[in-house]
């Protein structure tokens, strides 16, 4: 015990539907995790569980010490946020896209943003780097831009634990870079527990310090980059020949995929 | 931050000051010219035929315009909200259809007319069955299901149109007439009580519905995000839809069936000032209002002495102003 991040024997889901198995693992506080696996395999059904939108049918998490299905809803909201892979964009400035992130703190006849809401709201627009799109109505933003508001609006929640499901799909690879070194400098300076869905394994391998690997709803193997990232699993979980071999700079795993006529030539 | 809490606290009293103007304009226009420079005056006096005019018959008409203009945008505001769907409105759910039912079934029955408070008593009774059985029939595992909600309340709205043409063909031509003449709508009111209960009730629902201005603006991001933010989705949305239900029973029991206010109203609320909650609710209850105060003058004075039928004034407005928006702002157009 004593995890920051402590899940044991989780299960959650609707029964007769999709449902997670018996889920158990522990992360340390600050550290940063990427969960992987294909297409089904229950990411984001664990994130699910993990946020209260699905019902636990077994187990604990266990957040700081504090049993999370316990939570009130705004107590879990400041505790975890949480941003989707399909930012929500209203009709609403950045400014005010971002500044709800502070509800689960304001009370309930409270009208106005306090001068803490603003200032709150304003440090992480700047640590985000949308501080000069305030203005800017959320539909008009590029995808990058939206996830990077979607990281400060979940931000400006302070939470222990950020959420992320898939925050670089469908961009380029300048914006993906420029997202995940956000992330990774936030989860270093901020000692911010990130648990992050991502499909890419060569960016997961490269950026998160502990790997989940997810098949048919349980969990396959957690550890280090090196430890997950080997072709035996990644070939039986994915079913695709895959080479591993280390990033000669970084010292980090890299998945190589090798296509149907290479293998036959081989 | 603070300049938008400025930019809503001119709109507010710019929206007070059109509707003093609104209530000014009607209380001089009529069979009676009263100009508005003489009110004083009469006010002062109180024992001329104009100070009996105004008391007696504008005035509570105002009062009544007031209520039932802001409950029935108050309550398309919040229904819109809660859906987030632009094109929302208490006759889009049926709950308008169902209290014209009620009514219609009251009047073909012939229950005593001449208790004033039959005919509201039904129509309000109409309104919160079909509030229920939309309610109950889309109510899902995981909590109720918007889309089916608004199908439902489409389908619910044309059973009851159609159940009210059954019941028309069955009564006599009297009937008939009461019956339409009572779905088109008027702020013909004479029984002061349920003047009273109806202004009442949508001050006070405007009251209630502003405390939830930040769960509604939350929900603009969607039900799943609210959540995430802290928001109980499924008790605010339930809390909701029976305020709006409420209000809009209340305001069909006394005026009638008077549409387009709940729909348009808010709209042009929307494109002026934004879709903040905070703002958006007051300003949708004023503007109701001011919309309400200025039909009833054209209903009352168009072709006088006889009297339009207000939803024809409505529907003609708010259809047109709804049209040449759209038309303006195009594909900019978005709620949420």
């Amino acid at each position: 015990m004593g995890k920051f991040l402590e899940i044991s024997e989780f299960s959650c889901g609707y029964p007769g539907h999709f449902v997670l198995n018996e889920i158990s693992f522990g992360i340390e506080k600050g550290h940063f995790v990427g969960i992987i696996g294909p297409n089904g395999s229950g990411k984001t059904t664990l994130f699910r569980g993990i946020s209260g939108e699905l019902p636990t049918l077994k187990g604990k998490i266990t957040l700081n010490g504090q049993q999370t299905q316990r939570m009130s809803l705004r107590e879990k909201a400041r505790n975890i946020a949480v941003v989707t892979q399909h930012i929500e964009v209203g009709n609403m400035t950045v400014e005010e896209y971002v500044i709800m992130g502070r509800i689960p703190y304001q009370k309930q006849f409270q009208f106005f943003e306090t001068g803490e809401d603003l200032a709150i709201t304003e440090k992480y627009m700047k640590l985000t780097g949308i501080d000069n799109l305030r203005d800017k109505n959320m539909n008009s933003l590029s995808g990058g831009e939206q996830q990077l508001a979607g990281i400060a609006r979940a931000l400006t929640q302070e939470p222990e634990l950020l959420l992320l499901d898939e925050p670089t799909s469908h961009l380029d690879i300048t914006h993906q870079v420029q997202i995940l070194n956000l992330i990774q400098r936030l989860s270093e300076e901020l000692s911010l527990t990130v648990l992050m869905i991502i499909h890419d394994l060569n960016l997961a391998g490269e950026y998160c310090d502990t790997l989940l690997m997810m098949q048919k709803g349980t969990l396959r193997k957690t550890g280090t980059p090196h430890e997950v990232l080997n072709y035996l699993d990644i070939e039986a979980v994915y079913d695709t020949v895959v080479i591993t071999r280390t990033n000669p700079v970084s010292g980090k795993p890299v998945v190589f995929l090798v296509s149907e006529k290479t293998m036959k030539k081989v | 931050m603070q300049k938008k809490y400025l930019q809503w606290l001119i709109f507010i009293v710019v929206l007070l000051v059109l509707l003093l103007v609104a209530i000014l304009v009607s209380l001089s226009a009529g069979e009676v010219k009263i100009t508005a420079g003489k009110l004083t005056e009469i006010f002062a006096t109180k024992d001329s035929i104009e100070y009996t005019v105004l008391t007696r018959i504008r005035f509570p008409r105002i009062v009544l315009a007031v209520a039932v203009g802001g409950a029935l945008s108050l309550s398309g505001a919040i229904l819109q909200g809660i859906y987030r769907n632009p094109l929302v409105e208490p006759y889009t759910l049926g709950i308008s259809g169902g209290a014209a039912l009620g009514v219609a079934i009251v009047m073909v029955a012939g229950i005593q007319l001449h208790n004033y408070f039959i005919l509201p008593f039904f129509g309000f009774a109409g309104a919160l069955v079909t509030l229920f059985l939309v309610y109950s029939l889309s109510v899902r595992r995981a909590g109720l299901s918007m889309n089916s909600m608004l199908l439902i309340g489409v389908m619910v709205s044309f059973v009851a149109s159609s159940a009210m043409m059954f019941l028309m063909s069955l009564t006599t031509a009297d009937n008939i007439q009461n019956i339409v003449f009572w779905v088109m709508g008027s702020l013909d009111e004479p029984n002061s009580v349920l003047i009273k209960i109806a202004f009442w009730s949508a001050v006070a629902g405007l009251i209630i519905s502003i405390f939830f201005a930040r769960p509604l603006n939350a929900l603009r991001l969607g039900e799943v995000k609210a959540r995430h933010l802290g928001i109980d989705t499924g008790t605010t949305i339930k809390l909701l839809f029976v305020l709006s239900s409420v209000l809009t029973g209340i305001a069909v029991s006394v005026a009638g069936v008077i549409g387009f206010v709940g729909l348009v109203i808010p709209h042009l609320i929307r494109l002026i000032i934004g879709n903040d909650y905070r703002v958006l609710l007051l300003g949708s209850f004023l503007g109701g209002a001011i919309f309400l105060v200025l039909s009833d003058t054209l209903a009352r004075t168009v072709i006088a002495p006889n009297e339009l039928p207000i939803g024809v004034i409505t529907g003609f407005a708010g259809g047109l102003v709804f049209i040449v928006v759209l038309s303006r702002s195009g594909s900019k157009y978005k709620m949420k």
